[in-house]
């Protein structure tokens, strides 16, 4: 594993692996076979898409600390911007193929539909992690403060995933496995890493 | 020294597509013979009515592979998928309850029972699509005429067949089975309710509801239910499926109504499956003419 994550050409293979369900979902759209509601696909494809990019940018830390593989954070980022290049299309679905733009329509759905609640506020949750996720703002907001911002990352995946939860109607499974993927990455992160404690002293008995 | 073997085939030989298509569909129908044979099957004497003149009917292939049919599974493709080999013969309805002459009834009784007419119906899912369907079938009222029902049947309680070894899917949908639906009387024995067992001048496929389903245009999909075994009159409003689910969403009337909003989901506007743009939902699915004074002085807020 750690030696496929070493070369330089591991970050672009990612980045095409990443872009790899936009395309189909592209190409699926030209050629027609998104089957018989398109555009629903297109809205269920991006927002599962989102969540699947969330969670694996999620898995970075605590990867990198349980299993020891440190190279990982080279990749974060890109997993990150991608789950919310996935957050955008997702929205402009909704926006335009859903809405076509009645913006006064919208506005009423997102106050009344606490499903539409949800995911706008994950939405609004990854915006300023998109924004600030280059070098620039980094140094601009100091390490710490960056630090703090972007636990706004929780708030996104917790959101999404009730935003998933209270739109499905009633075989409640797929939803139900994205908490569980969520809650685990989170509860990881309360773990220590085993190889990093200090050598014990020998017991005095 | 072996001699390179050329396994370069000219162009001209190719079997043409079409050809090795048509192959291919008949040796899928005769492996799976009971199925296939039935789902081809063509209805004969079919009546043409008005209804439905100038809408453009549903492609067969979008009405027969995008099901709500929680039964089979609750993705839209389970039910064509999962429904394959689901058995409609022998297949019998119990028709009983607040009626002077309660019996059952073979399916093949219930085919011949009154000459079967074409209906092409508007059809709103409640989550926001539609369809353009022509089913097949008669009045629901001549069912229920045979039984002769009593003055105290005020309402109809459907039942869809449940058996949970050929619906594994069943036990993931987040519903209580067998699905339920019911009806007012005076809803029931309206012309426009029908009782279908065809679309597209064939035999309705399972996925749709084989052998017998109920079709109620102006109410939303999930009231049309489908593969019927069991019609009950009564004394009064009967427990419905989604209403049990949620009842906050899914009301017993459920009518078409795009002042009504779903609390998800507005229900101003549909998606006709296969158009781009949306299309105003109308009140009563465009069937007020027919049926607003069943609803007269009636608060459709409350009554959703």
């Amino acid at each position: 594993m750690r030696r496929l994550l070493a070369p330089r050409s591991a970050k672009p293979a990612l980045f095409l692996l990443c872009l790899a369900p936009a395309l189909w979902l592209a190409a699926g759209s030209w050629r027609g076979s998104l089957g018989v509601n398109p555009i629903e696909k297109v809205t269920l494809e991006t927002g599962q898409w989102t969540l699947r990019l969330l969670a694996a940018t999620l898995a970075v830390t605590p990867l990198r600390r349980l299993a020891g593989w440190p190279e990982l954070i080279r990749f974060r980022r890109m997993l990150g911007l991608f789950a919310f290049f996935y957050a955008c299309l997702h929205a402009l679905t909704y926006v335009w193929l859903d809405q076509f733009f009645d913006w006064a329509e919208i506005a009423r759905d997102i106050v009344k539909r606490p499903f539409i609640t949800a995911g706008a506020l994950s939405f609004a949750a990854m915006a300023p992690l998109a924004v600030t996720s280059t070098r620039g703002w980094i140094a601009r907001l100091g390490g710490r403060r960056w630090q703090r911002l972007h636990r706004l990352v929780y708030l996104a995946a917790a959101a999404g995933v009730v935003h998933f939860w209270w739109k499905v109607k009633s075989d409640i499974r797929e939803p139900a496995l994205y908490a569980l993927i969520f809650a685990v990455l989170f509860l990881a992160r309360l773990l220590r890493p085993r190889t990093a404690a200090p050598p014990q002293s020998a017991p005095l008995a | 020294m072996p001699r390179r073997q050329n396994y370069s085939l000219p162009y001209s030989l190719v079997t043409p597509k079409s050809v090795y298509l048509s192959r291919r569909k008949l040796l899928g129908s005769l492996l799976a013979l009971p199925g296939a044979a039935a789902a081809a099957q063509k209805l004969e004497n079919i009546r043409k009515t008005g209804y439905g003149r100038g809408e453009t009917p549903t492609p067969y292939e979008a009405v027969t592979t995008y099901n709500n049919f929680y039964e089979f599974g609750a993705s839209k493709e389970d039910p064509a998928r999962n429904a394959r080999s689901f058995r409609t013969r022998p297949w019998t309805v119990r028709v009983e309850g607040e009626a002077l002459k309660p019996r059952t009834f073979d399916i093949d009784e219930i085919l011949k029972l009154a000459p079967l007419e074409e209906r092409i119906y508007r059809f709103r899912c409640v989550e926001g699509w539609s369809m353009v369907i022509p089913w097949i079938g008669f009045p629901l009222a001549e069912l229920l005429k045979q039984v002769e029902p009593k003055s105290s049947a005020q309402f109809v309680a459907f039942e869809t067949y449940f058996d949970p070894k050929q619906m594994p899917q069943s036990a993931w949908s987040g519903l209580p089975f067998p699905y339920v639906e019911g009806l007012r009387m005076d809803e029931a024995m309206h012309p426009l309710t029908i009782l279908s067992v065809g679309l597209y001048g064939e035999v309705l496929p399972n996925q749709n509801g084989a052998p017998l389903r109920l079709v109620v245009p102006w109410k939303y999909g999930f009231k049309s239910i489908k593969s019927i075994v069991r019609i009950r009159l009564v004394k009064n409003q009967p427990p419905t499926t989604w209403n049990l689910a949620n009842p906050r969403e899914y009301g017993f009337y459920s009518n078409v109504n795009p002042d009504v909003d779903h609390p998800r989901w507005s229900q101003k506007k549909e998606r006709r499956i296969g158009e781009f743009f949306k299309r105003d939902t109308l009140l009563f699915n465009g069937y007020g003419n027919e049926v607003a004074s069943l609803y007269a002085g009636m608060d459709l807020r409350k009554h959703y």
